[in-house]
């Protein structure tokens, strides 16, 4: 058949095919009235792509013009995409992800959610017993300066002063949480893909850094101010980086021990499957913020029932992941 | 075709779609249309939130935070793929199956962006998209994305207005689509070089000029009305 024959033939078809691609591409609230209805064009849809195919595959063996050829192809195309689309449903699923797929994959890669965990709670315990023993310690890890303004922070004699905040910084320090904290979080993952390297650094440093500073400021006395500020949100926020740092080490593992797959196959069934970690840890490192600025700064409560709260977060924590989502997974 | 940065996305109706992807340049460009587009937004912001003191710095952190990990997961979801900066290059984001970029995809991709911004400049990014076949960075590989020219329309399909000529000699089916290629783009060359292209085929067909050739590639898609 003759080019010329071929497309008058079909032109209709092709010109119908595009009225519906456009009409699947507008979002619904937008729909004109030209545009049929969508119950109509789902049902007809997936024949009249397979005949664009079909026409493409001819196009191409008859050697039909390069024009042609490229319109056919960018109709199978844009049909393509609508016929195998997948629609991921984040937002109506949420509920369904936290009752079950958040705590099920974290058991499921439960090994390398304890790698992580020891690789950030071992340095801190090391580095907590080096401060004990030899004070000096933490010099080789903090400035001078940062360590008195860390003491100024905590310093049970400012409380009158510093302590007390208007809802307005409350909110500022919100905003910092959030942005600084799920920041390290996300790169601690990311750090994963260079072969694990960048999450181990990520995990022991901040494990470091979190045993000498605390045990510093246990150590100079601040225990009435640092530990209650810290309870409440420590369960979220500790979880959460070990969380991240332990995506990060699968994604390491699957560049490392790729299997049967090629690298980039395994890094990215590894990514996939430690999806809703992140997006769990996303959403821990959310309510980490929201805690750290609206319940750790108040001061009306008693320490004790800081205390109380945050060792009942951390049971809450305990519960969550051991407990949750085991019938279905 | 070999020199072509076409990639072949196979279906289950047993087509190959291909698609142009895009390499360094056009990406960087984007990029950096992206950056300006950030910077100035916060700039702007930032003076209006002055005005409200604490909360207007935590709204502004917030913002940083929103604009610097999740711009451009929003605008690849919610607008078929392409940020402004790579709408503005004509280009954008797909899965490598050819479907619509989701959230898992857009997600890692840009998580993973700051690996490809190591050790500075974008280095590791620039030397992954150099060195893989489909130009994809380190965020990429691990989403399984692509980025590809997104559709132009297709400028001049119908061969200019010469009355058909029959083509006496025997040609194959690849001489004939180039016939009708250069039929199709005849009208965007300018009079010399039409003429130059059209007289490599003259010891193929006897005395043939820019007109003929167009002649002969309206024949051939079937124009019949001989004058």
């Amino acid at each position: 058949m003759r080019q010329e024959a071929f497309e008058s033939r079909h032109a209709a078809t092709w010109a119908t095919f595009e009225t519906w691609i456009d009409a699947l591409s507008t979002p619904r609230f937008a729909q004109r009235s030209e545009h049929e209805s969508r119950e109509t064009i789902s049902k007809n849809f997936p024949a009249m792509y397979r005949q664009v195919c079909h026409h493409l595959a001819l196009a191409r063996t008859r050697r039909y013009s390069i024009a042609l050829q490229q319109r056919l192809n960018q109709l199978a195309l844009d049909g393509h995409q609508h016929m195998y689309r997948t629609r991921t449903p984040f937002l109506t699923s949420i509920g369904l992800f936290l009752a079950r797929d958040f705590p099920a994959t974290f058991r499921k890669e439960w090994r390398f959610m304890l790698a992580s965990t020891l690789l950030f709670y071992l340095p801190a315990l090391v580095m907590a017993l080096a401060v004990v023993l030899l004070p000096e310690t933490i010099y080789s890890l903090l400035d001078p300066g940062s360590v008195s303004r860390m003491e100024e922070m905590y310093d049970p004699a400012n409380e009158a002063i510093g302590r007390e905040r208007g809802s307005d910084s409350d909110f500022q320090m919100f905003g910092f949480y959030i942005y600084n904290n799920i920041s390290i979080g996300f790169r601690t993952f990311a750090g994963g893909l260079l072969f694990g390297l960048g999450s181990l650094f990520f995990l022991i440093f901040n494990g470091l850094y979190f045993g000498a500073v605390s045990t510093h400021l246990t150590v100079a006395g601040f225990t009435e101010t640092f530990w209650p500020f810290v309870s409440g949100h420590s369960s979220f926020e500790l979880t959460a980086i070990t969380i991240f740092g332990g995506v990060g080490l699968m994604l390491g593992y699957g560049a490392l021990a790729p299997g049967r797959m090629t690298r980039w196959q395994s890094i990215r069934s590894r990514a996939q499957s430690g999806l809703p970690l992140i997006y769990g840890g996303t959403l821990m490192l959310v309510a980490a913020a929201f805690v750290e600025a609206f319940w750790s700064s108040t001061v009306w409560p008693p320490a004790s029932f800081k205390y109380s709260v945050g060792a009942f977060l951390w049971v809450l924590h305990g519960l969550y992941f051991f407990l949750l989502g085991r019938n279905e997974s | 075709m070999l020199l072509d940065t076409a990639y072949n996305i196979g279906t289950p109706e047993g087509v190959e779609l291909r698609l142009p992807v895009a390499g360094l340049a056009p990406r960087s460009l984007a990029w950096l249309i992206d950056a300006l587009i950030k910077f100035l937004s916060l700039t702007v912001l930032s003076i209006i939130l002055e005005l409200l003191g604490d909360l207007g710095t935590g709204i502004y952190l917030l913002l940083i935070f929103g604009l610097l990990w999740f711009y451009n997961v929003l605008f690849e979801i919610f607008n078929h793929g392409a940020t402004p900066g790579k709408r503005a290059l004509g280009i954008r984001v797909m899965n490598a199956n050819g479907t619509p970029v989701g959230w898992s995809g857009s997600l890692l991709r840009n998580l993973i962006r700051v690996v490809d911004a190591l050790p500075g400049c974008y280095a590791f990014g620039c030397i992954a998209v150099l060195l893989s076949r489909q130009f994809q960075r380190l965020g990429d590989l691990a989403a399984g994305t692509i980025v590809v020219y997104a559709p132009r329309q297709t400028v001049g399909s119908k061969p200019g207005d010469v009355p058909p000529v029959p083509l006496k000699a025997h040609l194959s089916l690849d001489e004939q689509q180039a016939i009708v290629s250069f039929g199709e783009r005849a009208n965007f060359l300018n009079a010399e070089r039409a003429e130059e292209l059209a007289a490599i085929l003259d010891p193929m067909l006897d005395g043939v000029d820019r007109n003929a050739l167009v002649g002969h590639a309206n024949w051939l898609i079937g124009e019949r009305k001989l004058p």
